[in-house]
């Protein structure tokens, strides 16, 4: 069980890259510093960067590249 | 009346698809509604007669999917797909798949959306056609130390804009030499990333220019114009408010315009429904061409109310086989027409798109009101797509009068349970200068930084 769970404050489409050419911001076993950012949202068109609300060591992405996500629906899970 | 077509699919979604669901049934004709998981509960799915569902909610899963989608036309029979605007609708593969697979797509063919997609292309074709463009390169830049030289003869500010762009997209400014050398192989790398094609050219920038833009409907041999609408008023080159007729045309200069968009037209054999657009300069008195759009536009509502007419349907009737239905002498306008577009975005919070669930719902009705919508008590409005719920239009004898009426219509409508531009309009009706006409494709945007205040203050009554 990861010690800290990252939600997503709104609905929409989770993406783990910058732009579909680009490198992912996180890879699983990356240290995360509060306030890195994780991945976007895409909704409506617009996009909102997800970021870190604590520290630690990227355990997991629960959710897919380029996959539908709800409002609080967890995008990464912190050890 | 549509020729040959029984039964027609819908390759599209939200307020669109209602639309084209009722110019159908209208004409006779059957109608098939594709769409995503998430759009199992529209409106459009609940008004055709048959619906299919094509993929998951992302678009390019679903109503980006051209095999789902022929698919579904091969499963349900449909002869005929109308693409909307926005997703497939200026695709010219997916216009020549649609034909290649045996079925009529509602709209020119592929080749002819090929040519006005390059906008650069379209740019010759209208230099051909004696159509004034605006001040810029011969085509697509080769060359970074040629185009700086060409930039330079233009005069600064200039646009560099890709030439697969368009709706806005691509388009980046250079206020000098300095800038456009470090500013175009950025903006060519970026074309080339986003549309597939590195292509740039590079236009004078137009400091106050409206922007107005003429309504064509042509049968591949003949074209007729509808006149102009307006749309000056845009938030990060999307509209928001349109008209027609514009207030700001002298008569000579309607005329002008009007048989420019027509020329060009006819140039390209133009079949179907079709928007050429133009920067109007107020103070010269001068237009240019800036690209013709392929498709039917979301603010044609403006159109068929000063003209009497509808022209989905009419877009139908001709991929049916159909002549023009209209002679010139026959279209004349009436009165004045205004439409706002209702979004699912919080204009007192920088625009924030804001999906949610419709609570209460009145809709605005009575003389000269018409609301395109998708919206129901309880309907979940989905996050993966664009934020239009709506169009708000308004028909009156006059510009006053219909400025009226659109405060009245306002005030009838009610949206709970999400944030909706609503508030944004009626604040807009409370501007001078917005009632004079007094305004250009950059008026909007510094006057939201000024009134703020003035739009939270509207958005109290609910909607």
């Amino acid at each position: 069980m990861a010690n800290h769970e990252v939600k997503s404050p709104i609905p929409g489409t989770f993406y783990r890259k910058p732009a579909p050419d680009q490198p992912p911001y996180k890879e699983v076993g990356d240290q995360v510093v509060k306030g890195d950012t994780l991945g976007l949202v895409e909704v409506m068109k617009t996009f909102h960067e997800v970021r870190a609300d604590a520290d630690g060591t990227l355990a997991a992405f629960p959710i897919e590249d380029a996959e539908p996500v709800m409002a609080g629906q967890t995008i990464a899970e912190l050890d | 009346m549509a020729g040959t077509i029984k039964k027609l699919l819908i390759a599209n979604r939200g307020e669109i698809a209602v639309r084209i669901i009722r110019a159908a049934r209208d004409l006779g004709i059957a109608t098939v509604q594709v769409h995503s998981e998430a759009d199992a509960e529209s409106r459009a799915v609940q008004m055709a007669d048959e619906a299919v569902d094509i993929g998951p909610p992302q678009a390019a899963k679903s109503y980006l999917n051209v095999e789902a989608i022929l698919n579904a036309a091969k499963k349900t029979g449909a002869d005929a797909i109308h693409p909307g605007y926005g997703f497939l609708a200026e695709n010219a593969d997916f216009a020549d798949a649609v034909v290649a697979a045996g079925l009529i797509f509602v709209g020119p063919s592929g080749d002819t959306i090929r040519l006005m997609g390059d906008k650069a292309a379209a740019r010759k074709e209208a230099k051909k056609a004696q159509v004034p463009t605006v001040p810029g390169s011969d085509g697509v830049i080769n060359g970074m130390e040629v185009a700086a030289s060409q930039a330079e003869a233009i005069g600064f500010p200039v646009m560099i804009k890709a030439a697969a762009g368009g709706g806005g997209r691509g388009i980046r400014v250079a206020q000098d030499a300095a800038e456009f050398s470090a500013l175009a192989p950025q903006a060519s790398s970026e074309a080339k990333a986003a549309f597939g094609d590195g292509g740039v050219y590079v236009e004078k920038v137009i400091e106050r220019a409206r922007h107005i833009e003429v309504q064509v409907l042509g049968d591949g041999e003949d074209v007729v114009h509808f006149y102009e609408r307006e749309c000056s008023l845009q938030r990060r080159r999307q509209k928001v408010w349109e008209e027609a007729p514009s207030a700001a045309l002298p008569e000579a200069v309607r005329d002008s315009l009007c048989t420019a968009a027509v020329a060009l037209a006819k140039a390209v054999r133009y079949k179907g429904a079709g928007t050429v657009e133009f920067l109007y300069d107020d103070e010269s008195g001068q237009f240019y061409f800036i690209e013709m759009n392929t498709r039917i536009q979301v603010e044609h509502p403006v159109t068929e109310m000063i003209c009497g007419v509808d022209l989905v349907a009419e877009m139908i009737a001709i991929a049916g086989g159909e002549k023009l239905r209209l002679r010139q002498e026959e279209i004349r306008r009436h009165g004045h027409a205004i439409e706002v577009r209702l979004n699912a975005e919080d204009p007192a919070n920088n625009f924030m798109p804001f999906p949610g669930i419709v609570g209460a719902l009145a809709v605005p009705s009575g003389p000269g009101v018409r609301f395109d919508h998708m919206l129901y008590p309880g309907y979940a409005v989905p996050p993966f797509y664009d934020s239009l719920l709506g169009k708000l239009i308004v028909w009156a004898e006059d510009r006053e009068s219909a400025l009226r009426r659109l405060e009245r219509a306002l005030s009838e409508l009610q949206v709970s349970g999400l944030p909706t531009t609503a508030p944004l309009f009626r604040a807009l009706l409370e501007s001078e200068e917005l009632r004079a006409s007094s305004v250009h494709t950059r008026w909007l945007e510094p006057w939201l930084e000024n009134n703020i205040d003035l739009i939270r203050q509207k958005g109290g009554a609910g909607a």
